[in-house]
């Protein structure tokens, strides 16, 4: 019996990897072989999906990728259930740069099982934190996330520790843990990985921060264009559910906890955190004013710790691990590893996981491998919509909160999308704005209203209409979006809309002296 | 004038008792007659005693739900920063021609609806649209001629 194993992700589906399975399995039939295929999360490697992994003796492993339908039959005929070369031969994977160069704490299971068998989840230390946890007891458990120095991956980078300790302290009859898996930010899909790749990660994350801020209950608030990590959620919280591990008391504790998966709607605002409430409690996702703090008063009124999928599942390391191990990775005030999504024009897409401190140059060009198109890259966006295209000369900057923060640039989610030299800046500045519009919640009128008049003057600025008078408006118009916006949505699509314009003003019809004069805007 | 089968009706009973069931109850429905009839509404709001106006402004605010039918087949695209970057607007031009609608709209025949969609989370393979629900990554305009083919 020969054992294979090939992706069960969204992204390598949309490549053919159900086609191509199911074409192996037809082939061994047809040759009388007998095989096994086992579907698994995506090592993140996403140019060579779909990838065939086969095993040989003593476990080792030969991948084969790109696989088409048509290239099946040439596998089986040069022999590769034996490991063989072929043109499509790639080696073993555990030995690829593009994966030898990580440091993978969180993706460390990801690719290799089934991520719906707890057992193998088990045997790759699953659950050790959760136990660890119990161990501790709450208090010293917030003091690891706390010495860990880990922050909230969703992209405000606001330190777990504290948040975890302020619901702590809250005094509740109920308290919530809300998982934020609506990754609606272009460029960005760790998040999908993990919950189809490594679910009770998550579930083991969900519920280490429940025993630690004595929270029953959880949500997972799910985005609706994630079909497959629904169900595989789905599936995951079935399997600890008749296990013992959610909704019993935990490991010989008196703490059960439960959850469920709620599904959004395909709204962008609710992956902010006062929107998802409101959207979790069934109402339109409209952004809630601060204070007071989900941590004090989040759903239904209670305490909530909102954390994004990453965070949550950086915390069973950290807790196996150790806070201090965990602080060891990274530089400054940004510690450990942050799953880097390097995606647009690129020769080497994908999942990146590394410590923070290593150059964007290194993440672009070390592992991305330049511009697919082979022209000159012209910006790189980092952080999702929100977040500024930044010209190749800043690429030397480190990754690292507070450097990016001082060039105006933001971490956001971990999202790298690449441009190269065909791409127009205001075009992509007017969609920034277009994109507000189509997404704001309307609570506040800097944004409602803002990005709708932002996307005019855009327009007239594209159509070779824009004088000075335009540009004074623009930037008065982002100052008031940049400072009077309720959240981050109004409040930061200035950024991607302002860069563009500092950094490439010639492809808004403007010279370089005519923006200077507004050098104190930018 | 449309009326909620048994099995809706059994669906707004289950989700009516859930103080968040709204928005499942909606996915439910469009899920199983691919809209969300207006005419529901009255019966809806009383079920989950809310106000018509509350239901209707739930319904309103999520791209996902539709208050008149679709065509038989929906195609999505990708019109996201990292598809952009990867020529997505080709594909979408591509597809606009050929079907000769616009985002938003149906064909005549009642055949195809052609949405727009920001992010499927399968930027690294990108562009990407999504027929009748099954993703497709890496389309060219050969590519989505092809898939327009093969529902026509």
């Amino acid at each position: 019996m020969h054992t294979l194993y090939i992706a069960k992700d969204y992204s390598a589906i949309a490549v053919g990897a159900d086609e191509v399975a199911f074409a192996v399995e037809k082939e061994a039939f047809l040759r009388n072989i007998p095989i096994r295929i086992i579907r698994t999360g995506s090592y993140g490697l996403y140019w060579l999906e779909p990838v065939i992994e086969v095993e040989l003796e003593g476990g080792r492993r030969i991948a084969y990728g790109p696989v088409t339908e048509e290239a099946i039959g040439s596998l089986f005929d040069s022999g590769f259930l034996e490991g063989s070369d072929h043109p499509l031969c790639l080696g073993n994977l555990q030995e690829h740069p593009y994966l030898k160069k990580q440091t993978r704490l969180i993706f460390e299971r990801i690719g290799k099982n089934d991520p719906l068998s707890l057992d193998s989840y088990i045997a790759c230390g699953g659950f050790q934190g959760l136990k660890k946890a119990i161990e501790l007891g709450p208090d010293k458990v917030i003091d690891q996330i706390t010495k860990s120095g880990l922050r909230g991956r969703g992209g405000a980078a606001f330190p777990t520790g504290i948040k975890w300790k302020t619901t702590q302290r809250a005094i509740a009859s109920q308290k919530y843990i809300v998982c934020n898996a609506d990754e609606g930010d272009s460029g960005t899909f760790s998040d999908r990985m993990v919950m189809e790749g490594d679910p009770f990660l998550l579930i083991e994350g969900m519920a280490i921060a429940g025993f630690a801020v004595g929270a029953d209950k959880g949500y997972i608030y799910l985005r609706s264009e994630y079909p497959l990590a629904h169900e595989v959620l789905n599936k995951a919280i079935a399997v600890c559910r008749s296990q013992g591990i959610l909704g019993s008391p935990l490991f010989g504790s008196s703490f059960s906890f439960d959850l469920e998966v709620f599904l959004g709607a395909g709204a962008y605002v609710c992956g902010e955190e006062t929107a998802l409430l409101e959207s979790l409690e069934g109402k339109r996702g409209m952004v809630r004013p601060r204070p007071p703090l989900p941590a004090v008063k989040g759903l239904w009124g209670k305490p909530t710790v909102i954390n994004n999928v990453i965070t949550l599942a950086s915390v069973p390391w950290i807790l196996s691990h150790g806070g201090e191990a965990y602080a060891a990775y990274g530089v400054n005030r940004s510690k450990g590893t942050l799953p880097v999504q390097l995606s647009g024009n690129l020769n080497y897409p994908g999942l990146v996981e590394v410590p923070f401190g290593i150059s964007l140059r290194d993440l672009v060009y070390g592992f991305g491998g330049g511009t697919r198109s082979g022209r000159p890259l012209k910006a790189i966006q980092i952080g999702g919509p929100l977040g500024p295209y930044l010209p190749e000369h800043f690429l030397d900057i480190l990754l690292d909160y507070e450097e990016l923060s001082k060039i105006k640039g933001i971490v956001g989610h971990g999202g790298i999308i690449v441009f190269d030299d065909q791409t127009n800046l205001a075009f992509m500045a007017h969609y920034a704005m277009e994109f507000c519009a189509e997404e704001s919640c309307g609570k506040c009128t800097p944004c409602r209203i803002g990005s709708t008049r932002g996307m005019e003057l855009m327009e007239k600025i594209l159509m070779g209409k824009g004088s000075r008078k335009e540009l004074e408006l623009l930037f008065d118009l982002c100052d008031t979006m940049l400072h009077a916006s309720l959240c981050g949505l109004g409040g930061m699509t200035p950024f991607p809309v302002l860069s563009a314009l500092r950094h490439f003003p010639e492809d808004f019809g403007y010279s370089k002296e005519e923006i200077s004069a507004f050098a104190g805007a930018l | 004038m449309r009326t909620m089968d048994q099995k809706l009706l059994d669906s707004l009973a289950f989700y009516s008792t859930k103080p968040n069931g709204l928005i499942p109850f909606y996915h439910k429905v469009q899920e199983e007659i691919g809209y969300i009839p207006k005419e529901f509404l009255p019966q809806i709001a009383s079920s989950f005693n809310l106000s018509q106006a509350e239901v209707y402004g739930v319904l309103t605010f999520y791209a996902d739900f539709r208050t008149k039918p679709p065509g038989k087949n929906i195609i999505k695209i990708c019109r996201a920063e990292a598809c952009q970057a990867n020529g997505c607007h080709k594909v979408i031009e591509k597809a606009k021609e050929t079907l000769k609608i616009d985002f938003g709209g149906t064909t005549p025949d009642g055949k195809v609806t052609l949405l727009p969609t920001f992010c499927f989370g399968n930027c690294a393979n990108g562009p990407s649209v999504a027929l009748n629900g099954k993703l497709y990554g890496r389309v060219d305009t050969r590519k989505i001629e092809n898939l327009i083919h093969s529902i026509r």
